[in-house]
Protein backbone atom coordinates (compact mmCIF):
# COMPACT_ATOMS: atom_id res chain seq x y z
CA UNK A 1 0.00 0.00 0.00
CA UNK A 2 2.88 2.55 0.64
CA UNK A 3 2.58 3.76 3.22
CA UNK A 4 5.12 3.47 6.96
CA UNK A 5 4.43 0.67 8.81
CA UNK A 6 3.67 3.40 11.65
CA UNK A 7 0.89 4.59 9.79
CA UNK A 8 -0.42 1.33 8.59
CA UNK A 9 -1.13 0.32 12.31
CA UNK A 10 -2.16 4.01 13.17
CA UNK A 11 -4.94 3.21 10.83
CA UNK A 12 -5.69 -0.42 11.86
CA UNK A 13 -5.70 0.61 15.72
CA UNK A 14 -8.60 3.35 14.76
CA UNK A 15 -10.55 0.86 12.29
CA UNK A 16 -10.60 -1.00 15.34
CA UNK A 17 -12.93 1.52 17.42
CA UNK A 18 -15.23 0.72 15.25
CA UNK A 19 -15.72 -2.90 16.60
CA UNK A 20 -18.01 -3.81 19.32
CA UNK A 21 -18.27 -6.59 21.80
CA UNK A 22 -20.63 -9.64 20.21
CA UNK A 23 -20.01 -8.20 16.32
CA UNK A 24 -18.90 -10.89 13.32
CA UNK A 25 -16.15 -9.36 11.94
CA UNK A 26 -14.60 -10.01 8.43
CA UNK A 27 -10.64 -8.51 8.04
CA UNK A 28 -9.47 -7.89 4.66
CA UNK A 29 -5.76 -8.77 4.00
CA UNK A 30 -3.48 -5.65 4.57
CA UNK A 31 -3.91 -3.13 6.97
CA UNK A 32 -7.47 -4.62 8.17
CA UNK A 33 -5.38 -7.87 8.61
CA UNK A 34 -3.85 -5.66 11.97
CA UNK A 35 -6.79 -4.26 12.87
CA UNK A 36 -7.15 -7.86 14.86
CA UNK A 37 -4.03 -6.50 16.94
CA UNK A 38 -6.58 -4.05 18.57
CA UNK A 39 -9.05 -5.19 19.42
CA UNK A 40 -8.10 -6.20 22.98
CA UNK A 41 -10.44 -8.22 24.86
CA UNK A 42 -13.73 -7.68 23.21
CA UNK A 43 -15.55 -10.92 22.82
CA UNK A 44 -15.23 -10.86 18.70
CA UNK A 45 -15.88 -13.74 16.68
CA UNK A 46 -13.82 -13.04 13.53
CA UNK A 47 -14.67 -14.77 10.49
CA UNK A 48 -12.61 -16.05 7.65
CA UNK A 49 -14.20 -16.45 4.35
CA UNK A 50 -12.34 -20.12 3.41
CA UNK A 51 -14.44 -21.30 6.43
CA UNK A 52 -13.42 -20.26 9.94
CA UNK A 53 -15.45 -18.35 12.55
CA UNK A 54 -13.26 -17.14 15.69
CA UNK A 55 -10.22 -16.96 14.05
CA UNK A 56 -7.31 -15.81 17.01
CA UNK A 57 -3.79 -14.39 16.75
CA UNK A 58 -0.79 -15.11 14.92
CA UNK A 59 0.92 -18.90 16.07
CA UNK A 60 4.44 -18.62 17.69
CA UNK A 61 6.75 -19.21 15.44
CA UNK A 62 7.78 -22.98 15.32
CA UNK A 63 3.96 -23.30 16.08
CA UNK A 64 2.19 -23.14 12.91
CA UNK A 65 -0.32 -25.54 11.62
CA UNK A 66 -0.14 -25.11 7.87
CA UNK A 67 -3.38 -26.03 7.35
CA UNK A 68 -4.79 -23.63 9.54
CA UNK A 69 -4.37 -20.05 7.95
CA UNK A 70 -6.72 -16.88 7.21
CA UNK A 71 -8.00 -16.60 3.92
CA UNK A 72 -4.99 -14.40 3.08
CA UNK A 73 -3.00 -17.49 3.48
CA UNK A 74 -1.00 -16.85 7.14
CA UNK A 75 -0.85 -18.83 9.96
CA UNK A 76 -3.39 -18.35 12.73
CA UNK A 77 -5.05 -19.74 15.62
CA UNK A 78 -8.58 -20.68 16.38
CA UNK A 79 -10.09 -18.80 19.33
CA UNK A 80 -12.70 -20.54 22.24
CA UNK A 81 -15.99 -21.33 20.28
CA UNK A 82 -14.74 -20.91 17.30
CA UNK A 83 -16.18 -23.43 14.52
CA UNK A 84 -14.26 -24.98 11.07
CA UNK A 85 -16.69 -25.29 8.18
CA UNK A 86 -16.75 -25.60 4.04
CA UNK A 87 -16.01 -22.94 2.13
CA UNK A 88 -20.04 -22.84 0.86
CA UNK A 89 -21.18 -22.59 4.73
CA UNK A 90 -18.23 -19.54 5.00
CA UNK A 91 -20.07 -18.03 2.40
CA UNK A 92 -23.87 -18.61 3.76
CA UNK A 93 -22.51 -16.80 6.99
CA UNK A 94 -22.35 -13.81 4.50
CA UNK A 95 -24.97 -13.70 1.78
CA UNK A 96 -26.97 -14.32 4.99
CA UNK A 97 -25.99 -10.81 6.38
CA UNK A 98 -24.34 -12.33 9.58
CA UNK A 99 -21.20 -10.35 9.22
CA UNK A 100 -21.82 -7.53 11.22
CA UNK A 101 -18.70 -5.20 9.67
CA UNK A 102 -16.40 -6.27 6.78
CA UNK A 103 -12.97 -3.90 7.28
CA UNK A 104 -11.03 -4.43 3.62
CA UNK A 105 -8.91 -1.78 1.25
CA UNK A 106 -9.86 0.03 -2.10
CA UNK A 107 -8.54 1.32 -5.18
CA UNK A 108 -11.74 4.46 -5.06
CA UNK A 109 -14.49 5.33 -3.17
CA UNK A 110 -17.43 7.65 -4.76
CA UNK A 111 -19.49 9.47 -2.91
CA UNK A 112 -22.20 7.60 -2.76
CA UNK A 113 -20.65 4.96 -0.90
CA UNK A 114 -19.75 2.55 -4.47
CA UNK A 115 -16.59 0.83 -4.13
CA UNK A 116 -13.66 -0.35 -7.19
CA UNK A 117 -11.34 -2.42 -5.39
CA UNK A 118 -11.06 -5.56 -7.58
CA UNK A 119 -9.67 -4.76 -11.33
CA UNK A 120 -8.03 -2.26 -13.17
CA UNK A 121 -9.01 -3.05 -16.95
CA UNK A 122 -5.61 -4.11 -18.59
CA UNK A 123 -3.11 -3.70 -15.77
CA UNK A 124 -4.67 -5.74 -12.76
CA UNK A 125 -7.03 -8.46 -13.13
CA UNK A 126 -6.48 -10.49 -10.10
CA UNK A 127 -9.94 -11.70 -10.26
CA UNK A 128 -12.80 -10.86 -7.10
CA UNK A 129 -12.03 -12.98 -4.59
CA UNK A 130 -14.77 -12.83 -1.58
CA UNK A 131 -15.11 -9.18 -2.55
CA UNK A 132 -18.36 -8.81 -3.94
CA UNK A 133 -19.91 -10.58 -1.89
CA UNK A 134 -18.75 -8.72 1.56
CA UNK A 135 -19.54 -5.87 0.14
CA UNK A 136 -22.79 -6.42 -1.06
CA UNK A 137 -23.83 -8.26 2.03
CA UNK A 138 -22.20 -6.86 4.90
CA UNK A 139 -24.07 -4.93 7.62
CA UNK A 140 -21.12 -2.59 7.39
CA UNK A 141 -18.15 -1.84 5.30
CA UNK A 142 -15.30 -0.14 6.37
CA UNK A 143 -12.54 1.08 4.21
CA UNK A 144 -9.13 1.58 5.48
CA UNK A 145 -7.23 3.18 2.58
CA UNK A 146 -4.27 5.70 1.49
CA UNK A 147 -5.96 8.94 0.97
CA UNK A 148 -4.84 9.34 -2.20
CA UNK A 149 -3.04 7.26 -4.60
CA UNK A 150 0.59 6.71 -5.93
CA UNK A 151 -0.21 9.71 -8.52
CA UNK A 152 -1.42 11.91 -5.31
CA UNK A 153 -4.47 11.90 -6.93
CA UNK A 154 -7.80 11.33 -4.10
CA UNK A 155 -9.39 8.03 -4.03
CA UNK A 156 -12.49 9.34 -2.64
CA UNK A 157 -14.15 10.90 -5.09
CA UNK A 158 -17.51 12.14 -7.09
CA UNK A 159 -18.10 9.07 -9.07
CA UNK A 160 -15.63 5.24 -9.09
CA UNK A 161 -13.47 5.43 -12.84
CA UNK A 162 -12.65 2.07 -11.87
CA UNK A 163 -15.46 -1.05 -12.83
CA UNK A 164 -17.53 -1.58 -9.25
CA UNK A 165 -17.26 -3.72 -6.81
CA UNK A 166 -20.33 -3.22 -5.74
CA UNK A 167 -22.83 0.30 -5.43
CA UNK A 168 -23.48 2.25 -2.67
CA UNK A 169 -22.52 -0.21 0.18
CA UNK A 170 -19.36 1.93 2.16
CA UNK A 171 -20.30 3.29 5.24
CA UNK A 172 -17.04 4.41 6.46
CA UNK A 173 -13.55 5.34 4.84
CA UNK A 174 -10.60 5.54 7.23
CA UNK A 175 -7.34 6.47 5.69
CA UNK A 176 -3.96 8.46 6.85
CA UNK A 177 -5.36 11.46 6.61
CA UNK A 178 -8.78 11.48 8.18
CA UNK A 179 -11.98 9.52 8.38
CA UNK A 180 -15.35 9.97 6.21
CA UNK A 181 -18.40 8.51 6.82
CA UNK A 182 -20.91 7.77 3.64
CA UNK A 183 -24.25 8.83 4.94
CA UNK A 184 -27.24 9.42 3.00
CA UNK A 185 -26.98 12.89 1.69
CA UNK A 186 -23.95 12.49 1.03
CA UNK A 187 -19.92 12.24 2.78
CA UNK A 188 -19.31 13.76 6.61
CA UNK A 189 -15.88 14.73 7.52
CA UNK A 190 -15.86 13.16 10.94
CA UNK A 191 -11.97 13.52 12.09
CA UNK A 192 -8.64 14.88 10.92
CA UNK A 193 -5.30 13.56 11.87
CA UNK A 194 -2.22 15.41 12.34
CA UNK A 195 -0.30 16.81 10.77
CA UNK A 196 -3.38 17.82 8.14
CA UNK A 197 -5.71 20.21 8.28
CA UNK A 198 -9.06 19.96 6.61
CA UNK A 199 -8.16 22.81 4.45
CA UNK A 200 -5.82 20.22 3.23
CA UNK A 201 -8.24 16.89 3.08
CA UNK A 202 -10.53 18.56 1.20
CA UNK A 203 -8.57 20.03 -1.54
CA UNK A 204 -7.00 15.88 -1.40
CA UNK A 205 -11.00 14.63 -1.69
CA UNK A 206 -12.08 14.60 -4.65
CA UNK A 207 -16.35 15.07 -4.08
CA UNK A 208 -17.59 17.69 -1.22
CA UNK A 209 -17.67 17.27 2.59
CA UNK A 210 -22.10 17.58 2.74
CA UNK A 211 -20.96 18.51 6.23
CA UNK A 212 -18.13 18.48 8.27
CA UNK A 213 -18.65 16.96 12.13
CA UNK A 214 -18.94 19.42 15.00
CA UNK A 215 -16.30 18.08 16.89
CA UNK A 216 -13.56 17.81 14.43
CA UNK A 217 -10.40 19.43 15.38
CA UNK A 218 -7.10 19.98 13.05
CA UNK A 219 -4.85 18.53 14.61
CA UNK A 220 -6.30 14.96 15.85
CA UNK A 221 -3.81 12.21 16.55
CA UNK A 222 -4.13 9.66 14.09
CA UNK B 1 -19.93 -60.16 11.83
CA UNK B 2 -20.78 -58.45 8.88
CA UNK B 3 -17.74 -57.07 7.13
CA UNK B 4 -18.60 -55.28 4.07
CA UNK B 5 -15.90 -53.15 3.46
CA UNK B 6 -13.14 -56.15 4.46
CA UNK B 7 -11.04 -55.79 1.19
CA UNK B 8 -10.75 -52.06 1.47
CA UNK B 9 -11.09 -51.89 -2.63
CA UNK B 10 -11.15 -47.84 -2.52
CA UNK B 11 -7.61 -48.14 -1.39
CA UNK B 12 -5.06 -47.73 -4.10
CA UNK B 13 -1.26 -47.46 -4.80
CA UNK B 14 -0.04 -44.43 -6.64
CA UNK B 15 0.54 -46.38 -9.63
CA UNK B 16 -3.20 -47.71 -9.31
CA UNK B 17 -4.47 -44.15 -10.15
CA UNK B 18 -2.32 -42.60 -12.47
CA UNK B 19 -4.21 -44.19 -15.67
CA UNK B 20 -7.18 -42.21 -14.05
CA UNK B 21 -5.21 -38.62 -15.51
CA UNK B 22 -6.09 -38.15 -19.42
CA UNK B 23 -5.37 -34.88 -21.22
CA UNK B 24 -8.22 -32.70 -21.65
CA UNK B 25 -9.83 -33.73 -18.48
CA UNK B 26 -11.92 -31.29 -16.61
CA UNK B 27 -10.39 -31.09 -12.98
CA UNK B 28 -11.43 -29.96 -9.96
CA UNK B 29 -9.36 -29.57 -6.82
CA UNK B 30 -10.35 -28.55 -3.35
CA UNK B 31 -8.47 -26.30 -1.36
CA UNK B 32 -7.92 -22.30 -1.09
CA UNK B 33 -4.64 -20.36 -1.74
CA UNK B 34 -2.84 -23.71 -1.68
CA UNK B 35 -4.01 -24.83 2.06
CA UNK B 36 -5.61 -28.13 1.38
CA UNK B 37 -4.85 -28.66 -2.33
CA UNK B 38 -3.84 -32.44 -2.31
CA UNK B 39 -0.12 -32.50 -2.95
CA UNK B 40 0.89 -35.47 -4.14
CA UNK B 41 -2.12 -36.11 -6.37
CA UNK B 42 -1.05 -32.48 -8.32
CA UNK B 43 2.45 -34.23 -8.48
CA UNK B 44 0.99 -37.51 -10.06
CA UNK B 45 -0.34 -35.14 -13.06
CA UNK B 46 2.49 -33.26 -13.40
CA UNK B 47 4.66 -36.65 -13.58
CA UNK B 48 2.03 -38.21 -15.64
CA UNK B 49 2.60 -35.51 -18.23
CA UNK B 50 -1.28 -34.58 -18.70
CA UNK B 51 -2.17 -31.85 -20.48
CA UNK B 52 -5.19 -29.11 -21.52
CA UNK B 53 -6.76 -29.35 -18.43
CA UNK B 54 -9.55 -27.52 -17.77
CA UNK B 55 -9.26 -26.78 -14.21
CA UNK B 56 -11.84 -25.80 -11.45
CA UNK B 57 -10.32 -24.23 -7.98
CA UNK B 58 -11.28 -21.58 -6.13
CA UNK B 59 -7.92 -19.70 -6.95
CA UNK B 60 -4.71 -20.34 -8.82
CA UNK B 61 -2.55 -21.41 -6.03
CA UNK B 62 0.92 -19.81 -5.39
CA UNK B 63 3.57 -20.17 -8.58
CA UNK B 64 5.18 -23.35 -6.47
CA UNK B 65 2.45 -24.31 -4.34
CA UNK B 66 -0.31 -26.79 -4.92
CA UNK B 67 -2.88 -26.00 -8.11
CA UNK B 68 0.03 -23.50 -8.85
CA UNK B 69 2.27 -25.72 -10.26
CA UNK B 70 -0.19 -27.30 -12.80
CA UNK B 71 -0.59 -23.53 -14.27
CA UNK B 72 3.33 -22.66 -13.86
CA UNK B 73 3.83 -25.79 -15.95
CA UNK B 74 1.29 -24.83 -18.34
CA UNK B 75 -0.99 -27.85 -18.20
CA UNK B 76 -3.92 -25.99 -17.40
CA UNK B 77 -6.08 -24.52 -20.58
CA UNK B 78 -8.46 -23.28 -18.87
CA UNK B 79 -9.99 -22.37 -15.29
CA UNK B 80 -13.04 -21.35 -13.31
CA UNK B 81 -11.74 -19.84 -10.23
CA UNK B 82 -12.43 -16.71 -8.17
CA UNK B 83 -8.77 -15.61 -8.13
CA UNK B 84 -5.52 -15.62 -9.64
CA UNK B 85 -3.67 -12.78 -7.93
CA UNK B 86 -0.99 -14.65 -6.20
CA UNK B 87 0.13 -16.49 -9.10
CA UNK B 88 1.34 -14.26 -11.12
CA UNK B 89 1.91 -16.77 -14.31
CA UNK B 90 -1.71 -17.32 -14.53
CA UNK B 91 -2.09 -13.72 -15.30
CA UNK B 92 0.97 -13.72 -17.71
CA UNK B 93 -0.78 -16.76 -19.60
CA UNK B 94 -4.22 -14.94 -19.50
CA UNK B 95 -2.48 -11.84 -21.07
CA UNK B 96 -1.20 -13.78 -23.61
CA UNK B 97 -4.54 -15.30 -24.53
CA UNK B 98 -2.91 -19.36 -23.69
CA UNK B 99 -5.09 -19.73 -20.40
CA UNK B 100 -8.74 -19.14 -20.31
CA UNK B 101 -10.08 -17.85 -16.89
CA UNK B 102 -13.57 -18.01 -16.15
CA UNK B 103 -14.03 -15.48 -12.86
CA UNK B 104 -17.03 -16.15 -10.28
CA UNK B 105 -17.38 -14.40 -7.02
CA UNK B 106 -15.73 -16.86 -4.79
CA UNK B 107 -18.97 -17.88 -2.87
CA UNK B 108 -20.94 -18.23 -5.96
CA UNK B 109 -18.08 -20.75 -6.94
CA UNK B 110 -18.53 -22.61 -4.35
CA UNK B 111 -22.07 -22.71 -4.30
CA UNK B 112 -21.84 -23.75 -8.15
CA UNK B 113 -19.41 -26.74 -6.86
CA UNK B 114 -21.51 -27.40 -4.42
CA UNK B 115 -24.76 -27.53 -6.77
CA UNK B 116 -22.99 -30.02 -9.05
CA UNK B 117 -22.05 -32.02 -5.90
CA UNK B 118 -25.87 -32.28 -4.68
CA UNK B 119 -27.14 -32.86 -8.16
CA UNK B 120 -28.88 -29.69 -8.97
CA UNK B 121 -28.69 -27.82 -12.27
CA UNK B 122 -27.43 -24.98 -10.75
CA UNK B 123 -28.50 -21.64 -8.46
CA UNK B 124 -29.99 -18.27 -8.39
CA UNK B 125 -27.46 -15.78 -6.64
CA UNK B 126 -27.79 -11.98 -6.29
CA UNK B 127 -24.40 -11.00 -5.48
CA UNK B 128 -23.20 -9.61 -9.00
CA UNK B 129 -26.45 -8.52 -9.82
CA UNK B 130 -25.59 -4.86 -11.65
CA UNK B 131 -22.59 -5.45 -11.89
CA UNK B 132 -21.40 -5.55 -15.65
CA UNK B 133 -18.70 -8.24 -15.63
CA UNK B 134 -20.04 -10.73 -13.47
CA UNK B 135 -23.71 -9.93 -15.08
CA UNK B 136 -22.26 -10.65 -18.59
CA UNK B 137 -23.64 -13.55 -20.44
CA UNK B 138 -25.52 -14.50 -17.29
CA UNK B 139 -29.45 -15.27 -17.34
CA UNK B 140 -31.44 -13.53 -14.94
CA UNK B 141 -34.49 -14.67 -13.26
CA UNK B 142 -36.78 -13.01 -10.72
CA UNK B 143 -38.29 -14.56 -7.91
CA UNK B 144 -40.58 -13.08 -5.34
CA UNK B 145 -39.87 -9.47 -6.96
CA UNK B 146 -36.20 -10.13 -6.47
CA UNK B 147 -33.65 -10.78 -9.34
CA UNK B 148 -30.81 -13.31 -8.99
CA UNK B 149 -28.45 -14.27 -11.89
CA UNK B 150 -28.92 -18.00 -12.80
CA UNK B 151 -24.98 -19.77 -12.00
CA UNK B 152 -25.17 -23.45 -13.94
CA UNK B 153 -23.57 -25.96 -11.53
CA UNK B 154 -20.07 -27.53 -12.01
CA UNK B 155 -19.31 -31.39 -12.08
CA UNK B 156 -15.55 -32.40 -12.85
CA UNK B 157 -14.60 -35.90 -14.80
CA UNK B 158 -12.09 -36.05 -11.61
CA UNK B 159 -12.31 -34.26 -8.35
CA UNK B 160 -9.53 -34.57 -6.32
CA UNK B 161 -9.53 -33.73 -2.84
CA UNK B 162 -6.87 -33.63 0.29
CA UNK B 163 -8.59 -35.02 3.57
CA UNK B 164 -6.75 -35.58 7.04
CA UNK B 165 -8.51 -39.05 7.00
CA UNK B 166 -9.87 -41.78 5.54
CA UNK B 167 -11.41 -44.78 6.46
CA UNK B 168 -11.48 -47.62 4.02
CA UNK B 169 -14.93 -46.54 2.97
CA UNK B 170 -14.27 -43.16 2.40
CA UNK B 171 -15.65 -41.22 4.29
CA UNK B 172 -13.42 -38.33 5.32
CA UNK B 173 -12.49 -35.79 7.76
CA UNK B 174 -10.55 -32.86 7.32
CA UNK B 175 -7.66 -30.59 9.49
CA UNK B 176 -9.26 -26.93 10.32
CA UNK B 177 -8.79 -24.81 7.55
CA UNK B 178 -7.69 -27.06 5.28
CA UNK B 179 -11.48 -28.39 4.95
CA UNK B 180 -12.62 -25.43 2.86
CA UNK B 181 -13.67 -26.82 -0.79
CA UNK B 182 -12.45 -29.73 0.02
CA UNK B 183 -15.84 -31.39 0.59
CA UNK B 184 -17.92 -29.77 -1.62
CA UNK B 185 -15.55 -30.97 -4.48
CA UNK B 186 -15.75 -34.30 -2.70
CA UNK B 187 -19.28 -34.62 -4.06
CA UNK B 188 -18.62 -33.24 -7.73
CA UNK B 189 -16.52 -35.11 -9.20
CA UNK B 190 -17.37 -38.14 -11.96
CA UNK B 191 -14.48 -39.76 -10.54
CA UNK B 192 -13.54 -38.47 -7.01
CA UNK B 193 -9.88 -39.14 -5.54
CA UNK B 194 -8.90 -38.38 -2.08
CA UNK B 195 -5.44 -37.72 -0.99
CA UNK B 196 -5.37 -38.20 3.55
CA UNK B 197 -2.75 -38.81 6.02
CA UNK B 198 -4.27 -41.36 7.20
CA UNK B 199 -6.41 -44.68 6.27
CA UNK B 200 -7.93 -45.78 9.57
CA UNK B 201 -10.25 -49.09 9.64
CA UNK B 202 -14.25 -49.57 9.40
CA UNK B 203 -15.66 -47.91 12.95
CA UNK B 204 -12.62 -46.03 13.85
CA UNK B 205 -13.92 -42.69 12.67
CA UNK B 206 -17.44 -41.28 14.60
CA UNK B 207 -19.72 -41.04 12.09
CA UNK B 208 -20.90 -38.16 13.60
CA UNK B 209 -17.91 -36.13 13.02
CA UNK B 210 -17.64 -37.71 8.98
CA UNK B 211 -17.76 -34.66 7.62
CA UNK B 212 -17.90 -36.31 3.63
CA UNK B 213 -19.46 -39.23 3.53
CA UNK B 214 -17.42 -42.05 1.87
CA UNK B 215 -20.54 -42.88 -0.84
CA UNK B 216 -18.95 -39.80 -2.89
CA UNK B 217 -15.31 -41.02 -2.67
CA UNK B 218 -13.86 -44.08 -5.57
CA UNK B 219 -10.20 -43.69 -4.59
CA UNK B 220 -8.09 -43.35 -1.69
CA UNK B 221 -4.56 -42.67 -1.41
CA UNK B 222 -1.83 -42.22 1.16
CA UNK B 223 -0.58 -38.22 1.12
CA UNK B 224 3.84 -38.04 0.43
CA UNK B 225 2.93 -34.71 1.87
CA UNK B 226 3.93 -30.75 0.25
CA UNK B 227 6.61 -30.75 -1.47
CA UNK B 228 7.24 -27.16 -1.41
CA UNK B 229 7.89 -24.26 1.32
CA UNK B 230 4.41 -22.23 2.32
CA UNK B 231 4.91 -18.49 1.39
CA UNK B 232 5.42 -17.41 5.12
CA UNK B 233 7.51 -20.01 6.36
CA UNK B 234 10.84 -18.41 6.52
CA UNK B 235 13.42 -19.50 3.80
Amino acid sequence: MGMGKEIRHKIAERAAQEIEAGMVVNLGIGIPTLVANYVRDLPVMFHAENGILGTGPSPEEGKENPNLCNAGGFPITASPGSSYFDSGVAFAIVRRGLLDMTIMGALEVSERGDLANWIVPGKRVPGMGGALELAQKAKKVVILMNHVGKDGKPKIVKQCSLPLTAEACVHLVITDMAVVAVEKDGLVLKEVFEPYSVEEVKENTGASFVRIDKLVKEGNRL
Amino acid sequence: MNTPMKQQPKHKTWNQIRPLFKNGMSLMVGGFGGVGNPPTLIRTILEEQIEDISVICNDAGFPDIGIGQLVSEKKVASLYTSHIGSNPNAGRQMTEGTLDVHFFPQGTLAEKIRAGGVGLGGVFVDVGVGNEFVEKDKQTVVINEKTYLVEPSLTADVSIVYAKKADSFGNLIYDTSARNTNPLVAMAGNITIAEVEEIVPLGELDPEEVVTSGVFVDHIVVSEGVDWSWAWEKK
